[in-house]
Order: structure tokens, then sequence, then C-alpha cells
């Protein structure tokens, strides 16, 4: 497929018809988080659109990213794959091996210089090159390489974004964020423990059809996933306002779906889209299963006290980060949190 | 048992979202017949707790006029109780629901046919005939 045809050209190609176009259109306003009544300009420049190079790096990570990526419903990977990117390098995914995979990155840079996009999951070590090495090259020299062309650099996942579980105390691999090491170029964070799928293709559908990055907030994660908490957006919210809360895993709150808040729930301080975009095709999201949120979209996650402490006896800062929260939640909240330690100490000293 | 749809649950709970999101909808007809102003509500955007999103659906009811499209996948669109009030659900080609929305217009706009395909309509009759007259 020519990579010089626009997307129009290539879904005409494919016989989708004007209404079929019509339909990717207004399914991609609401993965973009954009109102309905952006589809005609969405359609006018996609129409128009041309696949950008893309080049996927992988350093210190699980795979959970890849993992989720492939999970991703509008626009499945195969959509977006042959509809709308050029994916030319990722270990994952790609056919090539060895030598071929590094002359496919290679080819991939020199042919779209200035233009392709570097997406890179996973942290990179400081700490000794030989921690983390890909074909002999270290995990450093390969994103300093291959950032070096790039029209801008996407950090997907906890680890690329903020230095994630590597970088967690005491961080034995001098694990740092591409935002540590890559100041020349824009930098989007896509964090997550693994990012919502499609809150991934959604950066890059963004690029594809605007060809320009979305607006960023100040730990460069994109406003329109990362611009609200997941309890502002969280449908146990009137628990919250009502003080109605689970104590334990097994009691009457927690069957009757109340606010998880006083069970470690991360949501208030936690910006991330989970609670309207969902997991697995919009089935449910953590809160939903009746799990506490962890937080994983947030710096440090890890090292911010027990994922089973209440926020405000966690070690977060508590008083400044709830300041988002409606006055009279964290009221209840705060009164929650006090009622939560002493039935904490109680435990302690009945033990 | 052969998928999730077959676990019997049931959800007795409201979470408070659906009646608000029907008020919605009614202004939304009020300023489709003062204005002619139609709207679209995405409901991927709305934080429905567990069974809202069918509730707002069985409150929605169904009307007398449904219909199916096949491009990219399957879509089904049909009038609600609500004369002007539309469900819309678009699927993708692997069967997953990509987009559900609720349009207040007198017609959703992808049910009207649009000029590209029917140029390129035109332009296949065109050349039917013209291969039948070459036959005969």
């Amino acid at each position: 497929m020519s990579k010089t045809q626009t997307l129009g050209e290539i879904l005409q190609a494919r016989g989708v018809s004007r209404r079929g176009f019509m339909k990717y259109c207004a399914t991609t306003a609401s993965l973009l988080a954009l109102p309905p009544s952006m589809v005609p300009h969405i359609a006018n420049a996609l129409e128009h659109a041309r696949r950008p190079s893309v080049i996927w790096l992988s350093f210190q990570e699980c795979t959970g990213c890849t993992e989720s990526l492939t999970r991703s419903a509008s626009p499945t990977l195969e959509g977006l794959i042959f509809d709308s990117i050029s994916l030319d390098y990722h270990h994952t995914l790609q056919a090539a091996s060895g030598d071929a995979a590094e002359a496919a990155r290679h080819a991939a840079m020199e042919e779209n210089m200035g233009n392709y996009l570097v997406l890179v999951d996973g942290s990179v070590p400081l700490g000794n090159p030989g921690f983390s090495t890909i074909a002999g090259t270290s995990n450093y020299d390969m994103l300093m390489e291959t950032a070096k062309g790039a029209a801008a650099v996407v950090a997907i996942g906890s680890c690329a974004a903020f230095g994630g579980i590597p970088g967690a105390d005491p961080n034995p691999t001098g694990a740092v964020a591409i935002r540590d090491l890559i100041s020349d170029k824009p930098v989007v964070n896509v964090p997550g423990c693994p990012p919502i799928p499609m809150v991934i293709t959604a950066v890059l559908t963004q690029f594809l059809t605007f060809g320009q990055l979305p607006e960023l907030d100040k730990h460069g994660r994109p406003v329109a996933f990362f611009g609200q908490t997941i309890h502002d957006r969280c449908y146990r919210r009137p628990f919250y306002e009502q003080g109605l809360f689970a104590e334990t895993f097994d009691d009457e709150g927690a069957r009757k779906g109340w606010c998880l808040y006083k069970l470690g729930c991360k949501g208030p301080i936690t910006y991330n889209a989970c609670a309207t975009m969902k997991w697995n095709q919009g089935t449910s999201f953590p809160i939903e299963s009746g799990h506490p949120c962890l937080g994983c979209s947030e710096p440090d996650f890890w090292d911010k006290g027990g994922f089973y402490n209440p926020v405000s006896t966690a070690s977060l800062g508590g008083g400044a980060a709830l300041a988002g929260a409606a006055a009279a939640g964290v009221a209840l909240g705060a009164a929650a949190a006090a009622l939560s330690r002493r039935r904490q100490a109680k435990i302690i000293k009945e033990g | 048992m052969t998928s999730l749809d077959n676990i019997n649950v049931q959800i007795h709970q409201s979470h408070g979202n659906v009646e608000p999101l029907l008020n919605e909808v009614m202004h939304a007809i009020d300023r489709l017949l003062e204005a002619e102003e139609p709207t679209v509500i995405d409901l991927a955007s709305l934080p429905f707790g567990p069974g809202e999103l069918e509730r707002l659906e069985e409150r929605l009811g169904r009307g007398e006029l449904r219909a199916e499209l096949d491009a990219l996948g399957a879509s089904h669109i049909r009038e609600t109780a609500y004369p002007g009030v539309w469900w819309l659900e678009h699927r993708n080609t692997a069967g997953d629901v990509v987009g559900r929305y609720l349009e207040i217009t007198r017609t959703p706009e992808i049910l009207m046919s649009q000029d590209a395909d029917i140029l390129a309509g035109r332009a296949r009759l065109g050349e039917m005939l013209e291969l039948k007259e070459a036959r005969q």
C-alpha cells in the first residue's frame, strides 16, 4: 500500500461507501472525545490525510502496552495498520527479525526524515547500558538515534511516561522517563498500566487527522482523556456525596456498589478516562468490577503508599491533591478517612 | 456457558444517571421543534453504571422504524418510542460496538444517500447500460 495515498483514496479503493466513511468519522470523533458537530471537519481532514510512518521502540517494559493496543476496537489494530499508519518497526508485531528488522527501522527513518512518529513503551535504564539492549544497542542510544529525525515522540504506558515500575524505589537500573531524555521534540505521555487501548489509537488518529498533537496537561498527557479525574466521572460518585462507603470487600456497602474511597480508591487524584471509555470493548473498569482505582496513570503510582489505604492516609500529600474535588465531597471524604484510620488503628490494636 | 451474556446477573440499583439524560433529550426535542436544530449525544462519553445503558434503552422504548447499515461492520439505527429520537449503534467488522449515539433529528444523516455514492452508482448504472447496448 502506497504511503502517498490519502485515507480517502485507500478506503475508496477498498469499496467503502461514503456512508461507511461517515460512520468511520463519527466513531473517530467519539474516539478523539470531540463533539459530534466536528464530524464534517474530521471527514474533510481524514479524506486528505496521508498515513504517517510509525516506529515503535520497546525498552524496560512488560509488553502489556502492546497487549492493550491489540484490544483496540475502534479502530482495530488491523484497521489502524492497514488504513491509518505505516507501522514500520515493532518488536512484537513485525515479521522481520535481526538485521532485517534494524534495516527496516533505518529505512523508515531515512524515507520519512522529520515526519515520522516514534512510540516508546518502557523506561530507559541509565545505570548501566547493559541492563537493556536491542541488537547490541543500548536503549538510550537507540532512543536518541531514532528520535533525532522524528516529528514527535509518544511515551506509551506509565514506564515510558514516568519511569513506572522499573523506576519504583529503589530504582535498581536508574530508569528514567522519555521526557527526561528528549527535550528538543514534542513528547506526548499516554500513561496507564497499561493505557486504555483507544487512548493510544486516539493520539495516532489525532496526528493522522489534523497533522498535529493533542493539547497536553502539565504531565504531558492529552487533556481530552486525562482532563478529569476518575472520581469526577465515576458512576459511584453519588454515593461519595451521600457518605455511603464500602468498608470491606464483602460488606453490605460492597454488595450495594457504594463508593470505594475507604478501600483505597485513588480515583479522586487520578486523571484518566477509564470511567467512561472503560475496558474490554466498553464492558467495565476496575471500580465497576468492585476494586478501587490504583491510580496507575499518575507519576510514581507504585511508590505512593498502599493501594488499599484511603487517599488521605497514603503518602500522597492528600489535602492539596484533593483540592479539585467538590467541597462537600471532600468533607465527607475526610470524615470517612478519619473513620477508616480509627478502624485501621483498631484492627492493628486487636491484631 | 458460552458467553458473558449467559451469566444471569440482575441489577436492581439505579445510580441516577438515566433521568438527567432523559431531560436532556426532552430539551433537544424542543430545539428540534422550535429551531430545526438537531442534537447528537455520544453515549460513550457518559458515566453509566452497571445496567444503566440497558435501562435507558428500555425507557426510550422502540418506535415504528428501524434500519440496518452494512458498511465497515453492521450499524443498527432505530427510532425510539419518542418520534424524532433515534438510537444508533455502530459495530466494527468483528462485531464489537464502536459507537452508541442518540440523535434527536427528523432523519439521521447516515440514512441519507450521499452525493459521492449517488455519483458512483450512476456511473455503474451507465456502464451497465453501455455494456448491454454493446452486446446487442
